[in-house]
């Protein structure tokens, strides 16, 4: 039973993000979408965050978001995905969790 | 856990909500409550979880009538009288906020980490707001 963990906000918008990852469990994947991109552009706060996180997950940003928001290097930890990749994730995954 | 691999009945679903704001500054607080009873009407098994600022919620001697705002906590008294039993705080958050040992407004569990990820593991659908 794996879940897919969608965030629309960075870790400056409050605890969303900080408490999606505490509840990660292996095989979750984690999505990136709106200003949640911002969480995976290349600061010593977000290495540092995608370093340590407690599990092995799949970490994927909206490609879209990252190119309306003009962030050319993600993070390599993120895998990018268009907006059928999106909906290829959703069906991946048992249920979808939404944190905003 | 027999039953996990098959296929969730239509009827009987397992809804996890999790309440993560301030009672009065959103909407979202009441939204939550209000799907937490129409599910529990419709006769799902509800879990129901107060996270991050939710566990606000909870706390008892709440006045809002002087903002204009209703009371949440008659509304969770009703919880029980719609068979919504599985209410949950999560203890981290209560601990952070320093309300580890405040008197709440109803009867709930309070969760480890573990737990909370056990909950939404066996849930079919999760809804945070």
């Amino acid at each position: 039973m794996s879940a897919l963990h969608i965030i629309n906000k960075p870790q400056s918008r409050g605890q969303a993000l900080r408490s999606c990852l505490r509840l990660l469990q292996p095989g979750d994947a984690l999505l990136l979408i709106e200003d949640g991109v911002y969480a995976c552009t290349d600061t010593g706060e977000n290495r540092l965050l995608w370093q340590n996180l407690p599990v092995e997950v799949g970490c994927h940003a909206l490609r879209p978001d990252l190119d309306a928001r003009g962030i050319a290097l993600p993070l390599p930890t993120f895998a990018l995905v268009d907006d059928d990749g999106f909906v290829a994730l959703v069906c991946e995954h048992d249920k979808t969790l939404s944190w905003f | 856990m027999t039953d996990t691999s098959a296929p969730p009945s239509a009827s009987h679903r397992r809804l996890t909500f999790i309440s993560r704001r301030a009672p009065f500054g959103e909407d979202y607080p009441r939204a939550c409550l209000d799907m937490v009873m129409a599910a529990a009407v419709f006769d799902q098994q509800v879990n129901y979880v107060f996270m991050d600022d939710g566990v606000h919620q909870l706390v008892s001697g709440q006045a809002p009538a002087a903002i204009g705002a209703k009371d949440l906590s008659a509304q969770f008294a009703a919880l029980s009288l719609y068979g919504v039993e599985n209410v949950f705080a999560d203890r981290q958050s209560l601990l952070e906020r320093g309300l580890e040992n405040a008197v709440l407004s109803i009867p709930v569990d309070v969760i480890d980490n573990a737990c909370l990820q056990r909950l939404i593991q066996d849930s079919d659908q999760v809804f945070v707001l």
